[in-house]
């Protein structure tokens, strides 16, 4: 049986009287994509927000190749191997799209009090911040400042940020947000690409995506889960047609 | 250490608190609402003062000299609101402090060359001049007393009008998270006006009723401010009942703490060395209260934002 | 990032203060050496802040307590006989990293509004400590019995060799601050300015940077403050009110922030300024202050701005 890789234990935030997310339990196996649905409202980003560590939860455990990670920051969280994506991407506008790679790679790749060397001449930092451009399709884009990117170079760019980190479970909010029908081919060809050798936790609206991506599905309604399973399952369970696919039609 | 000498002391930290909290209130209104920080606060205390002098020497008479003296400094708050302070809500925070501590320069210098450097002197009203007897053994000056009267009153209008009236709920969302506000449709221009000049005519006050018993010179409002603002990050940005128990914990501690803060120290080590280190330390009481508060709640005590 | 944005400007500038006393001598003009002098000691206090305000956004409204922190370093040792000029460098620096240490470990944990506010409040506390120091002049300041001793000798006593040092301690400064802008560290620093949530997101905790620089720029501030000292021979709690933090950050802002040319630039501006207005009328304030609004509201990129316009 194997371990899991995230592991979250009914985790909880609640805001006063307001319950976002409401005694939260799933958990993630290595190399899976289990991706996460539910209507608007119904506290998918704040779950990221916690799992990533950018938001405290009230009670609950959040536990990470068998580590409990609740109390950690999320830069003490990336640097164990759980790196999360933003929707409005979280690039560094002033940078190249190199730079912007190659700080993620500064962060794991020797000390950062370094005050004398120009980092933009660093092989050790330049290589794998471009071969991982390559790998996202930014490879010709290097020497592009960022803020000049367009928006789906600018997404691609933030999953390169991601994985830079070396991650071993990619937290993805909403990574078809937005995006046109080429586009989203793109985005989903890339996530097929880069499945099974990182563990995806995937926050998605995109139905279409879901099912040809996904391991497992969950479901989230009013901060709980309601359905959890192989995605023809859930697809079928009555309770999430009811409240969710429903609508979809 | 005599206990008459404690309460006395006490008293005045806490009028020296209700100063610090008429001038504090309208400033957490400003920065929590219109997230503006503003520097030139201090000057309006300022001005207040001077408006007070100038009106009751001319008119002889302290309260027709408050009377002409809050609506002046109202509306030379709002002057500053309109020629400068209005292009710069959209501005960040360094744009902000440089553009008001501007405002300061320009104020201090233009009280000297309308009044001179030298301090004005606003005699006590007739009515509330004299001491009276708090308890056994205390005499107390009334007029000291009539600021925390007044003070008090103005606390309690304040509370009514932001927990009991619509406008108090419109500042108090607003303090809460403006954008938000003014996508409900309510016209948020005038929201900030209304709430810039209510705390420009309290500082204004403040300042009025404060000139009898300090010196109105250039540069008075310009120590306040400091003092203010540690208020403020005590009590937490935005919320009126912190700076309300920030005020009276900052003025109690300033206050004692100067005249006791030797005394105590006095129990620990020899006098010589606890006069100089009480002298030393007493008036840095407050800001290490304040980094005390900081370490432990980076917001403050009561902290309106979300 | 770009980090040289003027490498020519810096050079010319730097030129221009080397020749100065050859011109302050030709023209017989004592003065022109005193302020300029004035302007290299501001420029590094300004630069020093331009590393933390203009590259790592932290608005400290406390950074003349820097300058107090060195001035005093030379004010008290001198008053106990200690004049070797390296000995006031090394209190100085000593004494700033801790003050820096203490009050940014916890300034540091407030965002936005509460920081500025917090750093003025350090600064007044620094403030009234040295008003309360009666047996170092407290209010009145102390006089002191002379300039700093080099290595035993009285050779800063000159004028000229005060100039040539305070001018090579500005080069130092400015060319340490490159330096630290353009590397590892620096790029850290930028990247939390413009978004320390993303610097999280790949591993960085914001904190432990801005901690570093922030002690960093307290100490190339309490440099300046020797200097300060040395040139008034005059030590004084003035030298750290707040009013003198927020000149600084107006010197910073008028040159440029997020230059380090700008703010030597406009630190010469500033001075200069002020020499000029107060010939005019004693009351030149009365003009200083509408002159920064404008500045504020209408060329915020400083003079740097108005030369990138220009295409330098």
């Amino acid at each position: 049986m194997t371990i899991p890789l995230l592991e979250v234990e009914t985790l909880r935030k609640n805001y006063g009287a307001l319950v976002v997310t409401d005694a939260v339990s799933f958990d993630v196996l290595p190399g899976e994509l289990h991706a996460i649905i539910g209507p608007n409202g119904a506290g998918k980003t704040t779950l990221i927000h916690q799992l990533s560590g950018m938001l405290p939860s009230n009670s609950g455990r959040v536990l990470f190749s068998g580590e409990d990670v609740t109390g950690l920051s999320m830069a003490a969280r990336v640097h164990r191997g759980l790196a999360r994506s933003f929707q409005i991407t979280s690039i560094i506008p002033a940078f190249t799209a190199r730079d912007n790679v190659a700080l993620a790679v500064q962060a794991r790749s020797g000390s950062s009090y370094r005050f004398f060397g120009d980092p933009r001449r660093e092989a050790a930092l330049n290589g794998p911040a471009e071969a991982v451009l390559a790998e996202v399709g930014l490879g010709d884009r290097a020497d592009r400042v960022a803020g000049t990117l367009s928006h789906g170079e600018k997404r691609q760019l933030e999953l390169a940020r991601a994985l830079a980190t070396e991650p071993k479970l990619l937290l993805l909010d909403e990574p078809l947000a937005g995006t046109g029908h080429e586009e989203s081919a793109a985005v989903v060809a890339m996530l097929k690409r880069l499945k099974g050798r990182y563990a995806i936790l995937l926050i998605e609206h995109d139905m279409e995506a879901v099912f040809a991506l996904a391991d497992r599905v969950s479901v989230l309604v009013y901060g709980k889960i309601i359905a959890s399973g192989a995605p023809a399952a859930v697809r079928a369970d009555p309770l999430v047609r009811q409240a969710y696919l429903g609508e979809d039609a | 250490m005599s206990t008459t000498l404690l309460f006395i002391q006490t008293l005045n930290g806490l009028q020296f608190g209700i100063l610090l909290f008429l001038v504090a209130a309208g400033l957490t209104l400003v920065f929590g609402v219109m997230d503006f920080i503003n520097l030139a606060h201090g000057v309006q205390y300022m001005v207040g003062a001077y408006l007070a002098a100038h009106f009751t020497a001319m008119t002889g008479s302290f309260f027709a000299g408050l009377a002409l003296a809050l609506p002046s400094a109202l509306a030379i708050g709002l002057v500053l609101e309109l020629l400068v302070f209005r292009h710069l809500y959209d501005r960040d925070h360094l744009d902000q402090v440089l553009a008001t501590f501007g405002v300061i320069l320009f104020l201090n210098e233009a009280v000297r060359v309308v009044w001179g450097s030298a301090p004005l002197s606003v005699p006590v009203p007739e009515m509330l001049s004299g001491s009276v007897r708090v308890m056994d053994g205390l005499l107390y000056p009334v007029y000291r007393l009539a600021i925390i009267g007044s003070g008090l009153a103005v606390a309690a209008l304040l509370y009514v009008l932001v927990n009991h009236t619509r406008l108090g709920m419109l500042v108090r969302a607003g303090a809460s998270d403006a954008p938000m506000v003014a996508a409900l449709g309510v016209n948020i221009r005038r929201l900030f006006t209304v709430v810039f000049g209510f705390g420009a005519m309290l500082a204004g006050f403040a300042g009025a009723m404060v000139a009898p018993i300090l010196s109105v010179e250039p540069g008075m409002g310009d120590n306040l401010l400091i003092l203010t603002f540690v208020v403020l990050v005590i009590g937490g940005i935005g919320s009126v009942r912190g700076a309300f128990v920030a005020a009276l914990l900052v003025g109690v501690v300033d206050t004692v703490g100067r005249s006791f803060g030797p005394d105590l120290l006095k129990l620990m080590m020899p006098p010589s060395a606890a006069s100089q280190t009480g002298r030393a330390v007493a008036p840095m009481l407050i800001y290490i209260l304040m980094a005390a508060v900081l370490y432990f709640r980076p917001a403050g005590l009561f902290p309106a934002k979300a | 990032m770009i980090a040289s944005r003027f490498p020519y400007v810096a050079a010319i500038a730097f030129a221009a203060l080397a020749l100065l006393p050859l011109g302050a001598m030709l023209s017989g003009d004592g003065f022109l050496l005193s302020i300029g002098t004035r302007v290299m000691i501001f420029a590094i206090a300004a630069i020093s802040l331009d590393l933390i305000l203009g590259y790592g956004a932290m608005v400290s409204f406390g950074h003349a307590a820097f300058i107090g922190i060195g001035a005093y370093a030379v004010g008290i040792l001198s008053a106990h006989g200690v004049t070797d000029l390296f000995a006031h460098l090394a209190a100085a620096l000593a004494a700033a990293a801790l003050f820096a240490l203490a009050t940014g470990a916890v300034s540091l944990r407030t965002k936005g509004v509460y920081f500025i506010m917090i750093t003025l409040a350090f600064g007044q506390m620094i403030y009234f400590l040295a008003v309360s120091l009666a047996a170092y002049g407290g209010d009145d300041g102390l006089t002191l019995p002379g300039r700093s001793t080099l290595l035993g000798s009285s050779v800063l006593k000159s004028p000229q060799a005060f100039y040539y040092l305070t001018l090579m301690a500005l080069a130092a400064v400015y060319l340490l601050c490159r330096a630290i802008v353009g590397s590892r560290f620096g790029r850290v620093l930028q990247g939390t300015r413009q978004n320390a949530v993303r610097m999280q997101a790949i591993g960085f905790e914001p904190f432990r940077y801005q901690i570093v620089a922030y002690v960093i720029a307290g100490m190339l501030g309490s440099v300046a403050g020797v200097l300060l000292a040395n040139q008034a021979e005059f030590v004084s709690p003035a030298y750290m009110s707040w009013q003198r933090s927020g000149e600084l950050i107006f010197m910073t802002v008028l040159g440029g922030i997020g230059t380090l040319t700008g703010p030597l630039i406009g630190a010469a501006a500033y001075l200069l300024l002020e020499e000029v207005l107060s010939h005019v009328t004693e009351h030149w304030k009365i003009l200083f202050g509408p002159f920064l609004i404008l500045v504020v509201l209408f060329a915020r990129g400083g003079i740097a701005g108005l030369l990138k316009g220009r295409g330098l």
